[in-house]
């Protein structure tokens, strides 16, 4: 069992302000020096990315960052001692998983969620297990006291999106665009709109990504969400710089931060 | 485990093969996935469907296509009697073609106006860039960079009939990469687009989908055997490297219970190290492109890549529902290596006149070992799934012959 206090994510989403979400791939780079940096910028919850060969719902940045994660040997359990010593120095900021469905359920389920609850992980975000398939993956999570965090996207319909819904917890992240991380953006319009309709369908906080790049967009999203996910922005940063990136990544998540905790809040 | 009344009721309606199939794809999808779903189970029941699937069978791709006995080569063997459906004479010249009729048949029907697909050898690729010219609908063909090199007369073959080759350069630049990158373009274009799958794997309701299109070979070859010799044979043999040919052939047979049936993976320069393409037989349950099934992966879930002299082979997964068939133990699935196919691949063409592919040189191997062992009253029917024009640079290459 998770013997952290349990309710890191929701402190995080109660804050007087927007959360932001931001995103590392783990063996990419200095991982402790890198998640370090992010949370110096002001990063309200942390996720975590689990490399994988086959990333397909991720764009060449992120694709990028697993082929360096796995060149440089990162296996499993260097993802969650990156997760355990990020608990350790960080004993209040909100970790999440990132990853798909096969390294996550190799050494089965219960292996897993138990190992993440272990090194204090918060919340699992599986790419590619829908609410069809939860019995893959959702119940040992939450036996574990670990969230398992459901994206909807804009093809998740009305008469889907319950099903998206139930049987998630955490956040809810909603995928702006109808493609992979880091492509495009979606229009600010669009957003605004799925925004009222997922918050009008749960009390879960709603937190947007894919294709949030900067401040400008970011400050403009979290007039109208509880969190604001950037990703593929910050992974360029550590495919750029290397070893160099925390610095980068400090200033960017600041200026990030800076936009998203300062938006004008309006009704979505 | 009980014995189901039935081997061929599989999926269940969530499209799950005991353990294995299901829908293991991200969420922008599930919607589409759903869509498809409803629209092949309407299709199905719609005789107006069926009737023009099985019209353009016949006449464009020439079926039924022939059982032939291969008297010269179960002589040589000294074994069994040896039959072959000849779905290397389809046109395109694999069994491929099947199916890519029945898939955009379906995207008509579902008013889809852009086609993509992925290939490894080609010959998927090749079928896909037919049928999207016999209808007039775009098409893009997601390949491996390696492969585009390796296999540069299909890739003209799609040009010429008018596809847009995409070469993929991540990963190891092969067919699962290829595959990646064709469900990076679906997730991205998912109103207009319909993504033919060449395989049975994928998310339901593709492994069932491409089975059933597919099963035109073992429907055809089991009335003809019949017709022929009055009996079922004892034994079927196919190669697998996703598996649609096998299914094709076993599914229509899976409930006659004297009928054996042996699927051959590639063994590639042999089990014992990392270089096949075996996933059954060397490889661990596991989750990738949409599916359950036994992938090559190493201990930590990581996809390994897979081995094999025939580019169609060296996929690192395996249709679900031979997963399940092996669990159930109602198929049994061997391995032969590169050396052991490259010899079948001139036995037959020696023996019978036949330049077969790499692929169905794999299950030739096997029923020449299998052929040895039985009396010369067992009949062996072996699917002939593809031709081997592709691939004579290849073997000549391996047998050190300057073309």
């Amino acid at each position: 069992m998770n013997t952290a206090p349990p309710n890191r994510l929701a402190s995080a989403f109660s804050k007087p302000h927007p959360a932001l979400v931001c995103f590392v791939t783990a063996g990419d780079g200095d991982t402790a020096a890198n998640l370090d940096a992010l949370v110096e910028g002001g990063a309200d919850v942390i996720e975590l990315g689990m490399p994988f060969t086959d990333p397909m719902a991720d764009g060449p940045a992120i694709q990028a960052a697993n082929i360096r994660a796995l060149k440089a040997g990162t296996t499993t359990a260097d993802v969650l001692e990156h997760a355990r010593a990020f608990r350790a120095r960080h004993p209040d900021v909100p970790l999440v998983l990132m990853g798909y469905a096969n390294p996550m359920v190799r050494r089965g389920a219960e292996w897993f969620a138990g190992e993440a609850a272990t090194a204090g992980v918060d919340g699992v975000i599986c790419v590619d297990i829908p609410p069809e398939e939860d019995a893959a993956l959702g119940p040992a999570l939450r036996n574990s006291g670990i969230a398992p965090i459901r994206l909807a996207t804009p093809t998740t319909d009305d008469f889907r999106l319950p099903t998206v819904i139930e049987g998630s917890e955490g956040f809810l992240y909603y995928v702006s665009v109808a493609g992979i991380t880091g492509k495009q953006s979606a229009a600010q319009d669009s957003i605004d709109a799925a925004v009222k309709r997922l918050k009008a369908a749960t009390d879960l906080p709603v937190a947007v990504g894919f294709g949030v790049r900067t401040p400008e967009q970011a400050g403009l999203i979290a007039r109208v969400a509880d969190g604001v996910v950037v990703g593929s922005a910050l992974v360029e940063l550590v495919g750029e710089h290397g070893e160099n990136a925390p610095e980068a990544l400090r200033d960017l998540t600041a200026s990030l931060a800076k936009a998203v905790h300062s938006a004008e809040r309006t009704a979505a | 485990m009980s014995t189901p009344n039935s081997y061929r009721t599989q999926p269940d309606d969530q499209g799950h093969f005991g353990d294995f199939g299901g829908r293991y794809v991200a969420e922008t999808l599930m919607p589409n996935i759903l869509a498809l779903q409803q629209a092949y189970d309407e299709a199905k029941k719609d005789p107006a469907f069926t009737d023009q699937f099985e019209d353009l069978l016949e006449h464009y791709v020439g079926r039924p296509s022939p059982l032939y006995f291969a008297e010269r080569l179960t002589e040589a063997l000294g074994g069994a009697q040896v039959w072959f459906k000849r779905d290397e004479l389809n046109h395109t010249g694999a069994h491929k073609i099947n199916n890519c009729i029945g898939q955009i048949l379906l995207a008509l029907r579902m008013g889809k106006t852009r086609i993509i697909a992925e290939t490894g050898a080609g010959q998927h690729g090749v079928a896909t860039a037919t049928v999207c010219a016999r209808f007039g609908l775009p098409c893009v063909v997601y390949m491996g960079a390696e492969d585009v090199r390796r296999q540069s007369p299909n890739v003209f073959r799609m040009k010429l009939l008018g596809a847009e080759i995409v070469p993929v350069t991540s990963g190891r630049a092969t067919l699962k990469d290829a595959m990646n990158e064709a469900l990076r373009d679906w997730v991205a274009n998912v109103e207009d687009t319909f993504y033919i799958i060449g395989t049975a794997a994928g998310p339901h309701p593709y492994p069932a989908m491409v089975r059933d299109f597919q099963s035109v070979i073992g429907t055809e070859a089991r009335a003809q055997i019949q017709k022929r010799v009055g009996r079922l044979p004892d034994l079927l043999v196919a190669c697998i490297g996703g598996g649609s040919n096998a299914l094709g052939l076993f599914h229509p047979f899976l409930d006659d219970a004297d009928v054996k049936m042996l699927g051959v993976e590639a063994a590639g320069l042999g089990l014992d190290g990392d270089q096949h393409a075996a996933s059954l037989t060397g490889g661990a349950p596991g989750i990738l492109h949409g599916n359950k099934t036994f992938l090559l992966q190493d201990e930590d879930g990581q996809i390994t890549e897979g081995h094999s002299i025939s580019a169609g082979l060296d996929y690192p997964g395996i249709g679900p529902e031979h997963a399940w068939l092996k669990d159930i133990g109602r198929v049994e699935y061997t391995a032969v290596t590169d050396d052991e196919a490259l010899e079948a691949f001139q036995l037959l063409c020696r023996t019978e006149g036949i330049i077969p592919a790499l692929e169905p040189s794999h299950a030739i191997a096997a029923v020449a070992k299998r052929a040895k062992e039985m009396d010369k009253d067992s009949i062996i029917l072996a699917n002939l799934c593809g031709r081997g024009d592709k691939d004579i640079f290849t073997v000549a290459e391996k047998l050190g012959v300057e073309i």
